[in-house]
């Protein structure tokens, strides 16, 4: 039985489909990496497992049991095991980094106030910004939003951490800050599924990569496989034009 | 008419007669004032009906819906003549003050469902997200995250509405509300120069709304700048 | 309770209260022309005249926004007679309407001339355009797109401020519900009609705004 299994899934955005058939498998502790052209689909494959996109076909499994997202139940209990990282950081204007971190640890997870705080502080010190406790977002850098974001994800103890792009929307000289972050993590046990263009980041810390085109799933594989020797010739004409930068 | 209206001056302003008026003014202000608090509650209460998504509260939804557009689109003087004699239907003796402010609370609450529904929609919906992927329900995403949000839009157009419907409540004079415009009427009847007992009266609504616009003109700047803060 | 509802007997006044609807329109529609007048050179006098007569243009703003209409109309028509002006009622609510309006009216157009930047007209300039031609083709069609909201907003709000002229006994749609319900005292009934008329009224003014607005001047904008 694999961990998380999707299983030929559709999804639309409107009337375009978005996800054509996509099948894909992971195992417990594997850093998959998904990487294509804009409007894959990637990201909204990320989404779809956390409910913001509705599946229109297909099945996703996780340890075997099917998650209904049309059931309130079945998606709360997904969404307590998943944790997700956006492009756009999506922190919380109206709260400090260390609320933005402690919030659904205490008002949702209903875990004990002083214990959520010690761990916020450990993991915002974790990702650097244990300077920077009581700042608000938009007092905060890009890449500073963006770590305080992944804390928030790491603090909700999540099985299967999701990062959607996340060194996307950061200035250049911002993303190694964020890359040596996810990089630590990636180190540590952890089922991850991460979005990006970063092709040597990709290349370096993934167990698996999987190339998506218009909606579906090319090819799937080992990264050096996939990205120095792909067997499609859209994988191919993608990876050429990204390497020749 | 200059000469009538200094002949009068004197015996205009007596004692009672500008406790009078002054009690007129106080009536007006808590019109409005109380009118448009009670209209924020349920207004709000309104908007976050009309933003909920589950297939069972649709008609609620309906509800709202309809509501909301109706009393925005009606003149102040007929939902002031229906609820008059909606009360006097059903029979229940309530004085004509409590008409003139069930009236305030039902526009009042249609114009700020209006301007909450705004000010919600204003959060960016990547926050509604970020809150819903960590399991926050309705209630407690609008609690914590949209409203602090949301309230420096929704505060300045909500104030605004409050001073502009101080003119409005003019017309309760028509079922016998001792507002202002109808202690102007009161001392005209009594013998007065009209142009004398209306045109204080102009003057004393100046003196109410001007200084409150301001303030919320004063308010919506502050907020505004606020909300570059760091920037 | 001890009132039950008969439209019956009110449905056979419909058409008494739609006359009743035509009348308001039309004295909502005069009084925005007469307004748009005072507007116009308000704004003007705003934006181009000199210290003196900008500020009487302020006061004459600020006292007309911060007053209500219904004690402007009193006074033009009680305080007037006592200078020697008589007024009678559908003088006196033409009047304050159309005063009020320019108030508002003003503040609204002279928003529409700042909002006209010195590059649009200079590049008008360039094209070899007169300043007529500038008016005609740069000027007024900018104007119109960015004050048209507003406009229309005025004009419904106005359209339902007619009502306020039934206490003066004008038998426009108020005025004529309060006629039926002297008369059949089925006070429910007739102003719930006249409420769903006013609604209509609004409606179809702002569908007919909406299209005017979209066919002759390319402005986007919704109902509800």
């Amino acid at each position: 039985m694999k961990y998380l299994s999707i299983d030929q899934c559709d999804a639309y955005y409107g009337k375009l489909k978005v996800l054509d058939c996509v099948s894909l498998d992971i195992e417990k502790g594997d850093v998959l990496s998904l990487i294509g052209p804009s409007g894959s689909g990637k990201s909204t494959l990320l989404r779809v497992l956390v409910g913001l996109n509705k599946p229109a076909a297909g099945r996703i499994l996780l340890e075997g049991q099917e998650i209904d997202y049309q059931n309130k139940r079945s998606l709360k209990r997904a969404r307590d095991r998943f944790a997700i990282v956006f492009q756009q950081y999506n922190l919380f204007q109206n709260m400090t980094a260390l609320k933005n971190v402690t919030i659904a640890p205490v008002k949702i997870q209903r875990r004990p106030k002083k214990e959520v705080e010690d761990e916020a502080v450990a993991l915002l010190n974790k990702v650097g910004l244990g300077e920077k406790l009581k700042s608000y977002p938009d007092e905060l850098s890009g890449g500073q939003q963006q770590r305080v974001a992944i804390a928030r994800a790491l603090a909700l103890k999540p099985e299967i951490l999701l990062l959607d792009e996340v060194t996307s929307a950061l200035d250049p000289e911002l993303i190694n800050e964020v890359l040596d972050t996810i990089r630590l993590l990636t180190q540590e046990t952890r089922t991850m599924i991460i979005v990006s263009h970063e092709m040597s980041f990709v290349r370096e810390v993934s167990s698996k990569v999987a190339f998506m085109d218009a909606g579906c799933i090319l090819e799937v594989g080992e990264p050096r496989l996939i990205m120095e020797n792909p067997g499609t010739d859209r994988a191919r004409e993608f990876m050429t034009k990204i390497l020749h930068h | 008419m200059w000469d009538r209206v200094a002949e009068e001056l004197p015996r205009f302003f007596t004692y009672y007669n500008v406790v009078f008026f002054l009690k007129a003014m106080f009536t007006t202000f808590l019109l409005s004032l109380i009118g448009c608090v009670l209209g924020s509650i349920f207004g709000g209460l309104l908007a976050v009906i009309k933003i909920t998504k589950s297939k069972v509260l649709w008609p609620l939804r309906a509800l709202a819906l309809v509501y909301v557009e109706f009393f925005r689109r009606i003149p102040f003087l007929v939902t002031l003549l229906l609820i008059f004699f909606f009360f006097q239907a059903f029979g229940l003796e309530v004085s004509v003050f409590t008409v003139a402010l069930v009236s305030v609370w039902v526009i009042a609450t249609a114009f700020i469902a209006e301007i909450v529904r705004s000010g919600l929609e204003a959060v960016p919906t990547t926050q509604w997200e970020a809150a819903a992927v960590m399991n926050f329900n309705l209630l407690q995403t609008l609690g914590t995250v949209i409203l602090p949000q949301a309230w420096k839009v929704i505060l300045p157009p909500a104030f605004s509405f409050f001073v502009l419907f101080i003119k409005d409540t003019a017309l309760a004079s028509q079922i016998g509300v001792v507002e202002l415009t109808y202690s102007a009427k009161v001392l005209n009847n009594k013998g007065f120069s009209a142009a004398l007992a209306f045109g204080v009266v102009l003057l004393l609504y100046y003196i109410l709304s001007y200084p409150l616009a301001k303030f919320g003109a004063w308010m919506e700047m502050k907020l505004e700048i606020s909300k570059h803060r760091s920037m | 309770m001890n009132y039950t509802i008969h439209f019956s007997q009110v449905v056979e006044y419909i058409p008494y209260l739609i006359g009743g609807a035509w009348i308001s329109l039309q004295v909502a529609f005069l009084a925005f022309c007469g307004g748009m007048v005072i507007g116009l050179f308000g704004a003007m006098a705003k934006t181009f005249g000199g210290v003196i007569i900008r500020r009487v243009v302020d006061a004459y703003v600020s006292f007309i926004t911060n007053t209500p209409q219904l004690v402007q109309i009193y006074f033009l028509y009680f305080a007037l007679p006592e200078a020697g002006i008589v007024l009678d009622s559908y003088e006196a609510v033409l009047l304050g309407m159309t005063l009020n309006a320019g108030g508002y009216l003003t503040e609204i157009q002279r928003a529409g001339f700042l909002s006209v930047r010195r590059s649009e007209l200079e590049a008008a300039e360039t094209l070899g355009m007169n300043l007529m031609q500038q008016v005609r083709y740069v000027i007024l069609p900018h104007i119109m797109k960015v004050l048209f909201p507003s406009l229309s907003n005025l004009y419904i709000l106005m359209t339902l401020g007619t009502s306020m002229a039934a206490i003066f006994g004008l038998e426009e749609l108020t005025g004529r519900a309060l006629n039926i319900n002297a008369e059949t005292f089925r006070s429910i009934e007739v102003f719930s009609l006249t409420a769903v008329l006013y609604f209509f009224v609004t409606v179809a003014a702002s569908l007919t705004l909406l299209f005017v607005g979209r066919v002759f001047f390319r402005v986007k904008g919704k109902v509800f």
